[in-house]
């Protein structure tokens, strides 16, 4: 807006300004002239320091303004804006000379129309499923009577008239109401306290515990009824653990509370609807019920009267089943007598029969018989016994002769005897042995005697014997060769040297009686 | 049947023992003796709904809150 700033002159002689003096006039002409303007934008950028100030911008297609929502009033504001949100911004412009910029400082901001509320509304409607809280497993049952009610709503005005026609119409209950603001900035924050805070009550506190909440509102633009979209109002209802009826708005207002709810009514009306029975259906169903229980129980009665009376009378008289029994009875007992005598009479007449053949006689016979039979035997016995044991007898008197016959006593005699003879034969056989012998050897000497040289010695003959080999001389030859000669006689021999021997050779001159040294010598 | 005493039921409990008992009762299969003495505990059952039908009573009062914003106490709601 360079026109704005223009100098009023544009003259060569134009005052000169300092950055400052300029910023400071800028700075008057903008806050003077906007000091209180509504622009309608889009939320750009939004930036939540610690401090607790709000640092966004608002856009267009072509243009973007800074904007700053101090502390104190953010805290205040119905709708946080959220980036993207169509929004209508109250406040005033001013700049800020230290960087050449000027921005808006925002003291109310509110979406721009219906059309950018419910695409919020949608976005936290999506978030807050996301997280569960709108799950039908969470849906607790509403109690069939419950005896205390307990309403958040405003006091005044034509809902809490609504519930409670409604109730009494159909059963008049207990009810506490919980006070609170249903529009307006204050709505949400009450309304979820006053949720928390009856289930905060204890059973048998000083305030009673209800068994049943309503969270109800009338009619309203959606504006009206934004406070029950707020989030800690939908976080109440769905940590509730008493059961709760929601019913925002009419039948065609939906609210975030209505999904958390464990039950939705489309008005508040229909709320008192869904906690209460009707007292007039419970009563009619209860007559009936009454009405069943007794004809059940008279119909059980009455069919067993009939039954036993039926029974009773298909029942025959005691003296009917009886007198069949009875009279055949009577008849066995006639019978019984009759059979009686008879049987006796048989009997007796067997036993006659029987008596009849017995007397002493037959017994005494019996015995008789029996005795002499007995006698009989007995000799037989004695008999018997005797021959029994004679023929062991003989055999015993065989066996002991041939016993005795045969004892080692006579049997050591005989070989006595039998080795006498033999010892007499032995010695008669070596003394005969003994002469044959000696007789034998008698006629060998003899014939050796016969046949020996001594003995031809005794006829005269002599042995000659060379000396010194002592060698039997048979030839004259030899004996001259010989250088002395050594002549046997019977009775001795004689030793002759040399010529002797030569001149007389073959002369026997037998002088020594040397036998046996000759005889040595020829052997 | 339920452990509690007729007087300890509510009245959707007592309803329901009663609806069983009549259907018992109903059922050709009970015996006599059993019968009777469900008769006499629908009778009870059926005397005790209707106390509590009887005792229905509108009575409306309003939350006080104190200081810290819980509640005090409460007082009546009149004028509805």
């Amino acid at each position: 807006m360079p026109d704005l700033i223009d100098p009023p002159n544009l003259g060569e002689n134009a005052p000169e300004f300092t950055v400052s003096e300029i910023s400071g006039v800028v700075k008057r002409l903008i806050e003077g002239e906007f000091s209180h303007v509504r622009i309608r934008g889009e939320v750009g950028r939004v930036s939540r320091p610690a401090s607790g100030h709000l640092y966004l911008d608002l856009k267009d297609d072509r243009a973007v303004l800074a904007g700053v929502i101090w502390k104190g009033v953010a805290t205040r504001l119905r709708h946080r804006p959220e980036e993207g949100m169509e929004v209508i911004a109250t406040g005033r412009l001013t700049t800020f000379a230290g960087q050449s910029r000027y921005q808006m400082v925002i003291e109310d901001i509110s979406p721009a129309g219906e059309g950018a509320l419910m695409a919020m509304l949608e976005r936290r409607k999506k978030a807050l499923a996301a997280e569960g809280l709108f799950g039908a497993e969470r849906k607790q049952p509403l109690p069939y009577l419950p005896g205390l009610i307990g309403v958040v709503t405003s006091p005044s005005g034509a809902v809490i008239r609504d519930i409670l026609h409604r109730l009494r119409d159909r059963f008049p209950r207990k009810v506490l109401v919980w006070p609170v603001p249903v529009q307006g900035e204050k709505c949400a924050a009450s309304v979820a306290a006053a949720i928390a805070g009856f289930n905060r009550l204890q059973p048998g506190g000083a305030v009673p515990r209800p068994d049943l909440l309503i969270v109800a509102r009338g009619g309203g633009s959606i504006e009206d009824l934004w406070g029950f979209n707020e989030e800690a109002v939908v976080r109440a209802a769905a940590a509730s653990t008493i059961p709760l009826i929601s019913a925002i708005g009419h039948e065609t207002d939906t609210t975030l509370i209505d999904l958390a709810a464990d039950q939705r009514a489309p008005t508040p009306t229909a709320a008192a609807e869904l906690a209460v029975p009707v007292r007039a259906d419970l009563l009619a169903h209860l007559n009936t019920l009454e009405a069943r229980r007794i004809a059940a129980q008279e119909s059980r009665l009455n069919v067993r009267r009939q039954r036993l009376k039926d029974l009773a009378r298909a029942l025959p008289r005691p003296i009917d089943l009886v007198a069949g029994a009875q009279q055949t009875l009577d008849n066995r007992a006639l019978r019984l007598q009759a059979a009686l005598r008879a049987v006796t009479h048989n009997k007796r007449q067997v036993f006659a029969r029987a008596s009849a053949g017995l007397r002493p006689n037959v017994l005494k016979q019996g015995m008789g018989q029996s005795r002499h039979r007995l006698a009989t035997l007995s000799a037989q016995l004695v008999r018997a016994l005797g021959q029994v044991v004679q023929q062991p007898r003989t055999l015993l008197k065989a066996n002991g002769a041939a016993l005795r016959a045969a004892s080692p006593a006579r049997l050591v005699a005989a070989q006595n005897e039998r080795l006498t003879r033999l010892s007499a034969q032995l010695d008669q056989a070596v003394r005969a042995g003994a002469e044959r012998r000696r007789t034998q050897l008698d006629a060998l000497e003899r014939l050796r005697q016969t046949l020996g040289y001594t003995q031809t010695l005794k006829r005269g003959f002599a042995v000659v014997r060379a000396q010194p080999d002592g060698r039997i001389i048979t030839h004259a030859k030899e004996a001259r060769r010989a250088t002395g000669l050594d002549i046997l006689f019977q009775d001795g021999a004689v030793s002759l040297n040399g010529s002797a021997g030569a001149k007389s050779g073959g002369k026997r001159a037998p002088k020594s009686d040397h036998r046996d040294p000759g005889q040595g010598q020829l052997f | 049947m339920s452990t509690k005493t007729v007087a300890e039921m509510s009245f959707e409990e007592a309803m329901q023992e009663l609806e069983s008992v009549v259907g018992q009762l109903e059922s050709s299969t009970v015996a006599l003796e059993d019968s009777i003495t469900l008769y006499a505990r629908g009778e009870e059952l059926k005397k005790h709904c209707e106390a509590k039908l009887k005792s229905a009573e509108e009575k409306v009062a309003q939350i006080t809150l104190g200081a810290d914003g819980a509640p005090s106490g409460t007082k009546p709601l009149e004028g509805l």
